[in-house]
């Protein structure tokens, strides 16, 4: 029976992205520090807070202040922010690792901001937009998809929000609660894939 | 005398065709989508903002212009990230562009997108194209080009 059933897996086609419940492939990327990051590295976490976003997309403009603060209230809490910057730099020229690194500076960055030059990491995430949030939650030694899509309910008012997804999905984790609104979508900038 | 009313009025016709974008519920545009029509329908999810976006909207301006069996409709999304229209009618009358451009004035994106399409992430630019006679629709997530438009339409036919 176990037999079939990994006979079934193995022929079954290779299907990128990641759902909610899945686990999550270890990745190591650079930060703009010029040091490597690995999700790996996070043993001691109860979770990651990992966010597809990039320099140039209106999108990632309106939410910055929002991902700075979801790390600076997460972050000692156990579940910090790691940002993976996906887009090509060929086609999108402000998101060069030197553009990367003098956004990180000016932000003031307190998390990664990873390169993800080759975009197998986007690509394994299945990440679609910037910003695309996956939140993962420690199991044992694994980190699985708790949360999967958009920050809250409203990209151009921070005041106007009535749902903060990503914090309730947080919040929910922490209280050992399961997360209510596992799968949620907003606007956003495509990501800028090699030879679109 | 003859020549110069028909100058006088080709130039009223050319002006007379720049537009003010039409602002939209979801329920319109669902109209829009969901309606039996005999033509094909083709509409475009767009930005000001967005780059290649600009970038592809040659392609429904050509499509619309060449086939008279399809209508485009420009729908910009302008409205989610500013709250002044504008924006959108500058750029339609700085463009020319000539296909409908709507602009949808709609709250809570994760309820609508899927109300849109369920295979739509929200990320733009993205385009259905419907087959107004059977309902028959494809779904195009990213940034088309030359020629693309033409075999999808071809594929709902």
């Amino acid at each position: 029976m176990a037999a079939c059933l990994l006979l079934m897996v193995a022929a079954s086609p290779v299907r990128l992205g990641y759902e909610v419940g899945d686990t999550v492939a270890d990745f190591k990327l650079k930060n703009t520090n010029g040091k490597m990051v690995a999700l790996a590295d996070y043993q001691d976490a109860k979770g990651v807070i990992v966010i597809f976003d990039c320099n140039t997309c209106p999108y990632s403009k309106a939410y910055n202040s929002r991902i700075i603060a979801l790390n600076a209230k997460y972050a000692s809490k156990g579940f910090p922010v790691i940002a993976i910057q996906p887009n090509d730099p060929e086609i999108s020229p402000g998101d060069s690792y030197d553009e990367m690194v003098r956004n990180a500076k000016d932000k003031s960055y307190s998390f990664p901001y990873l390169f993800d030059e080759s975009q197998s990491v986007a690509k394994s995430f299945g990440a679609t937009n910037t910003p695309h949030v996956f939140l993962l939650k420690k199991d044992g030694a694994a980190f699985k998809v708790s949360y999967i899509g958009a920050i809250d309910n409203n990209s151009k008012s921070e005041s106007a929000v009535t749902k903060k997804y990503v914090e309730d999905a947080v919040d929910a984790l922490l209280d050992g609660k399961e997360v209510t609104s596992t799968k949620t979508k907003a606007l956003g900038c495509t990501i800028k894939w090699k030879n679109a | 005398m003859n020549r110069f009313l028909a100058i006088i009025l080709l130039a009223a016709a050319l002006t007379a065709q720049a537009q003010q974008a039409e602002v939209v519920t979801l329920e319109q545009l669902q109209e829009l989508i969901e309606s039996r029509t005999d033509h094909i329908k083709v509409i475009n999810f767009w930005a000001t903002w967005c780059a290649p976006c600009i970038k592809e909207l040659p392609l429904f301006e050509k499509l619309g212009y060449e086939r008279s069996d399809v209508k485009v409709t420009l729908v910009s999304m302008d409205l989610d990230l500013d709250p002044n229209p504008e924006k959108v009618n500058k750029f339609v009358a700085r463009k020319k562009l000539q296909s409908k451009v709507l602009i949808l004035d709609e709250t809570d994106p994760n309820s609508y997108i899927n109300q849109i399409d369920k295979n739509w992430s929200g990320a733009l630019p993205a385009t259905i194209i419907i087959n107004g006679k059977t309902g028959q629709r494809k779904f195009v997530g990213k940034e088309l080009h030359e020629g693309e438009l033409e075999k999808l339409i071809a594929e709902v036919l």
